[in-house]
C-alpha cells in the first residue's frame, strides 16, 4: 500500500515543521509515507484568478507525482479541495482527466484521514493551553470538514478550547485577493484579528497555513504574540511531551 | 441617480471610499449581522433547511430549464385573466412600454413598491423626463430616492444609513425638525406617502413569483405599501424579469419558506399577496387595467451556458449580501451596478455580456463560499467568481502584470527542478529584506500585504531538503499499522476500485 504526502508547495516552502509534524503523527499510527519530489503547487493561485492553462501545467505534477498513490494526505483543506477541482480543469483532456478522477477519491484532508480512515481522535496529546480554533473555508465549507478537528481537539488533555466568535467568517486571505484588493483583505484580516484576541488564547490553532499565515502576520504587524501554529503542529508537540 | 462616488472608477476605488467611511461600516455591519443571525436562528428551528434547499434549487432549474414552456403558459393564463403581458428584450424596450402606458393614460403620478428590476431599467428618471413623478414607497427606496441614490442592498436599499442620516432627510421633506426616532419617522413616511398611493395614478411593483400555471403574481412584502400600490391606483404595471416564473402553487410552498427565512429570517413576511388578473366586478378593489411586462435584459444570455445558467436561479433574498464577509467592509455601492454582494459580482457582468468595463468587479471576493452556504438555492457564486475571471484572461483583457506573473508561476511550477531553483533563488534574494526571521519591506507584490502584516522569511531547509533525514528516522523505529486498519485502507482501495468510494468533499 502507498500512502504519499502532498506536501503543499506554502508547507514545503515556509512552514517545512507542518508537514513533518504530521508525517511524524501518522507514522506512529504505522502509516509510512513516502514523498515523491516531482510535486510542486496544486495551482490553486493560477486556478482561482482565472489562468487555467498555468494552472494546469502546475496541476499536473501533482497529478504524475500520485499516480501510483493509494491515499494521498495533505496538511491543507484548501489544497486538498484544489484536487477535488481537477476534474473540471482537464475536462478537455482524457487522459488527465481520469488521472484527476481518481485522485480526487484517494485525496485526503490531515484531520479527515486521521478521523475518517485510520478511525483516531485521540492520540494521547497533552497541551495545557488555552487555544481557539479557525475553521478556515474551503476546508470547512467546500470540503465538509468540520467535525474531525473539534473531535482531535477535544481529546487533548489539559487543552482549553475558547469559541473563536465569527469563526466561519473568511480570515481576508483568499489567495491573490489579499495582493489585488489589499485593503479590503486588510479590514478582513484586521476584524479577524480581533475577534481573535477578543478570546484572550494563548494558541490559534488551525488546518490551513495560507490563512495562519495571513491572520498571524497581522497579529505580528499589531506587536501582538498570540501563538499560530497549524493542528498538527499542536498535536506533535503535544504527543512529545508524553 | 447620483451617488456618493461618483468619481471611482473601479471597484478597488469605490471600495476605498468604503472602507473610509465609519458610518457606511458599521450601518452595514450592524445590519446584515442581524439578518444574518436572524437567517440562522430560523434555518436552525426550521430543521431539514438543507433538504428544503436542495427542493427549492430543483424547482429552479426544472423552470429555467423549461423557461419557454413556462413563460407562455403563464403568459396565456395571464392574458385568460384580463392582464397585458408585454415582452422587453432590452432594458429601452421595457422603458418604452412602461412610458407609453403612462402616456397613454395621461399619468402625472405612479407609485412604486420592490423596485429591483425597474432600478435595473433606470425607470424612475425616465418617467420624471416625461413628467411623470415616480414615488418609491418601500420605506428603504422611498429614503435612498430622497438621498438621490441606489440602493447598496437587494432588501435592504438604504442599509448604508443610519438613523440619525435618515433622520437628516426626511426633516428635510418634513420642513421640520424630526426626532432620530424610529417610530417618528416611519410615522412621517406613512403619513407623506397615504396621500401619494390616494392621488397616483399607476401602481408599478417588481414580482417575487410568477406562478404559471394561473398567471399569477406574488409579492412578499412587510410594510403593507405594496398592497396599496396595487390595489388602489386604476392602472397597475408590474415588471418581472424573465426568470420569476415557478411552474404552480404547489411549488410556492417551497419558495416561501426559502424566501422569507433566508432574506430577513422570518418564516414569512407580515403580507403575502397573489395577485390574480386585473379588478373583477365582484371586487371592492383593485386596478381596472392590469400590465404585465417580463423583461430580458441579458437573462437569456445565460440560457444554455453551462457555467451560468443557474444564476437565473436567484430568488433575490440577498442572503449572500449578510454573509458575505467583503460586502460587510464595503458595502453595495462598491459594486457599481444595481445588484451587489456576491450576486451583483456575478449578475452584473453576466447581464451585460460580460463587458469590459464590469471586468475587475469578480475580483472583490476572497472566494470563501460563504454566498453559496447561504444561498436558498444552492447557486455556486464562488465558482461563477473564477469562471468570471477565466473568460476575462481568456478575453485577452487579463491585467499585463498578472498575466506575466501567472506565466512564470507556470514556467515555474511546471517542473520540480525548476521550482527548486526558485525556491534556492528566492532564499538568496531575501536576505536583502529579511530582518530578525522577518519581512516588514513593502515592495513589490509585498506592497499591499505588508501593510496590514508581516511576512514570515523563508527557513534555511524546505520540507523537500529535510525529508532525507527524517524519512530514516520514520523508518529505523517504524511501527505496523493495525491489522484493522490495514484491513481499512484495503477495503476502501477496493471499493474505489470498483468505482464505489466517493469520500466526502
Amino acid at each position: 500500500m502507498k500512502i504519499s504526502l502532498f506536501v503543499t508547495c506554502l508547507s514545503d516552502v515556509l512552514f517545512p515543521q507542518v508537514a513533518e509534524a504530521m508525517a511524524r503523527l501518522l507514522a506512529r499510527h504505522g502509516v509510512k509515507l513516502e514523498f515523491p519530489k516531482v510535486q510542486t503547487c496544486c495551482g490553486q493561485p493560477a486556478y482561482n484568478s482565472g489562468y487555467w492553462e498555468e494552472s494546469r501545467q502546475s496541476a499536473r505534477t501533482i497529478l504524475d507525482a500520485f499516480e501510483d498513490s493509494d491515499f494521498v494526505i495533505a496538511p491543507s483543506g484548501s489544497c486538498t479541495h484544489m484536487i477535488h477541482q481537477y476534474p473540471g480543469l482537464f475536462r478537455e483532456d482524457p487522459v488527465y482527466w481520469a488521472k484527476a478522477k481518481a485522485l480526487h477519491h484517494k485525496t485526503y484532508e490531515f484531520t479527515q484521514f486521521m478521523v475518517q480512515v485510520l478511525g483516531v481522535t485521540d492520540l494521547g496529546a497533552q497541551f495545557p493551553h488555552k487555544v481557539t480554533y479557525h475553521p478556515s473555508c474551503h476546508g470547512s465549507r467546500l470540503l465538509g470538514v468540520k467535525e474531525e478537528p473539534m473531535a482531535l481537539l477535544g481529546s487533548v488533555r489539559g487543552l482549553e478550547l475558547v469559541p473563536l466568535p465569527y469563526a466561519e467568517d473568511c480570515c481576508g486571505f483568499g489567495g491573490t485577493f489579499a495582493i489585488k484588493m489589499a485593503d479590503i483583505s486588510g479590514a478582513m484580516v484586521t476584524e479577524k484579528s480581533d475577534h481573535v484576541l477578543e478570546t484572550e488564547a494563548e494558541v490559534l490553532v488551525g488546518l490551513d497555513m495560507a490563512c495562519l499565515m495571513n491572520i498571524a502576520g497581522n497579529l505580528r504587524h499589531r506587536g501582538e504574540q498570540v501563538r499560530v501554529m497549524h493542528l498538527a503542529e499542536l498535536l506533535y508537540e503535544g504527543v512529545s511531551h508524553t | 441617480m447620483s451617488r456618493a462616488d461618483a468619481g471611482a472608477q473601479t471597484v478597488k476605488e469605490r471600495a476605498g471610499l468604503a472602507l473610509n467611511n465609519e458610518f457606511l461600516r458599521s450601518a452595514v455591519r450592524f445590519t446584515t449581522e442581524r439578518l444574518r443571525n436572524g437567517k440562522q436562528a430560523a434555518t436552525a428551528e426550521h430543521g431539514n433547511w438543507d433538504d428544503w434547499r436542495e427542493r427549492g434549487r430543483q424547482i429552479r432549474l426544472h423552470t429555467i430549464a423549461h423557461l419557454d414552456y413556462y413563460l407562455n403558459a403563464f403568459a396565456e393564463n395571464a392574458r385568460a385573466n384580463g392582464a397585458f403581458v408585454h415582452f422587453a428584450e432590452t432594458a429601452a424596450e421595457a422603458v418604452d412600454i412602461a412610458l407609453t402606458i403612462a402616456k397613454h393614460k395621461a399619468a402625472s403620478s405612479v407609485v412604486k413598491s420592490k423596485s429591483m428590476v425597474s432600478e435595473e431599467l433606470h425607470l424612475n428618471q425616465a418617467l420624471e423626463a416625461i413628467g411623470v413623478e415616480a414615488v418609491e414607497t418601500d420605506l428603504g427606496e422611498y429614503i435612498i430616492q430622497l438621498a438621490k441614490e441606489t440602493p447598496s442592498h437587494i432588501i435592504i436599499p438604504a442599509i448604508h444609513k443610519n438613523r440619525f442620516q435618515i433622520a437628516e432627510l426626511l426633516s428635510k421633506e418634513a420642513g421640520e425638525t424630526l426626532p432620530p426616532d424610529t417610530a417618528i419617522l416611519a410615522g412621517f413616511v406613512r403619513m407623506k406617502l397615504r396621500e401619494k398611493f390616494l392621488e397616483a395614478d399607476i401602481g408599478m411593483t417588481g414580482c417575487n413569483f410568477g406562478i404559471a400555471e394561473t398567471g399569477s403574481m406574488v409579492l412578499f412584502e412587510n410594510e403593507g405599501n405594496a398592497r396599496m400600490v396595487t390595489t388602489v391606483p386604476k392602472t397597475q404595471i408590474t415588471l418581472m424579469g424573465m426568470e420569476r416564473l415557478i411552474p404552480s402553487w404547489a411549488d410556492l410552498e417551497v419558495m416561501a419558506t426559502l424566501l422569507p427565512r433566508s432574506a430577513t429570517g422570518q418564516k414569512l413576511t407580515v403580507y403575502m399577496s397573489g395577485i390574480t388578473g386585473p379588478r373583477r366586478s365582484e371586487d371592492a378593489d383593485g386596478p381596472d387595467e392590469q400590465h404585465i411586462i417580463i423583461i430580458d435584459n441579458g437573462r437569456s444570455l445565460q440560457l444554455g451556458d453551462p457555467e451560468f445558467q443557474e444564476l437565473l436561479n436567484c430568488i433575490r433574498c440577498g442572503a449572500c449580501l449578510n454573509a458575505c464577509p467583503v460586502y460587510r467592509h464595503i458595502g453595495g455601492h462598491a459594486y457599481g451596478g444595481t445588484y451587489s454582494g456576491p450576486i451583483g459580482a456575478v449578475l452584473t457582468p453576466a447581464l451585460k455580456g460580460n463587458v469590459a468595463e464590469w471586468d475587475d468587479i469578480a475580483n472583490a471576493s476572497s472566494l470563501c463560499g460563504a454566498c453559496y452556504e447561504a444561498c436558498p438555492v444552492k447557486i455556486p457564486l464562488h465558482d461563477m467568481l473564477v469562471y468570471l475571471r477565466r473568460r476575462k484572461n481568456e478575453a485577452g483583457r487579463g491585467d499585463k502584470l498578472e498575466t506575466a506573473g501567472m506565466k512564470g508561476f507556470a514556467a515555474v511550477m511546471g517542473s520540480s527542478g525548476r521550482y527548486r531553483s526558485a525556491v534556492s533563488a528566492l532564499k538568496l534574494g531575501q536576505r536583502l529584506v529579511v530582518r530578525n526571521g522577518e519581512i516588514r519591506t513593502r515592495i513589490g507584490p509585498l506592497k499591499g500585504w505588508n501593510k496590514y502584516r508581516v511576512t514570515p522569511a523563508l527557513p534555511k531547509q524546505s520540507f523537500r531538503d529535510r525529508w532525507g533525514t527524517v524519512e530514516a528516522e520514520l523508518r529505523r523505529d517504524v511501527k505496523e499499522m493495525a491489522p484493522e486498519t490495514e484491513a481499512k485502507l484495503q477495503a476502501l482501495i477496493r471499493q474505489r476500485r470498483n468505482g464505489g468510494d466517493e469520500h466526502d468533499g
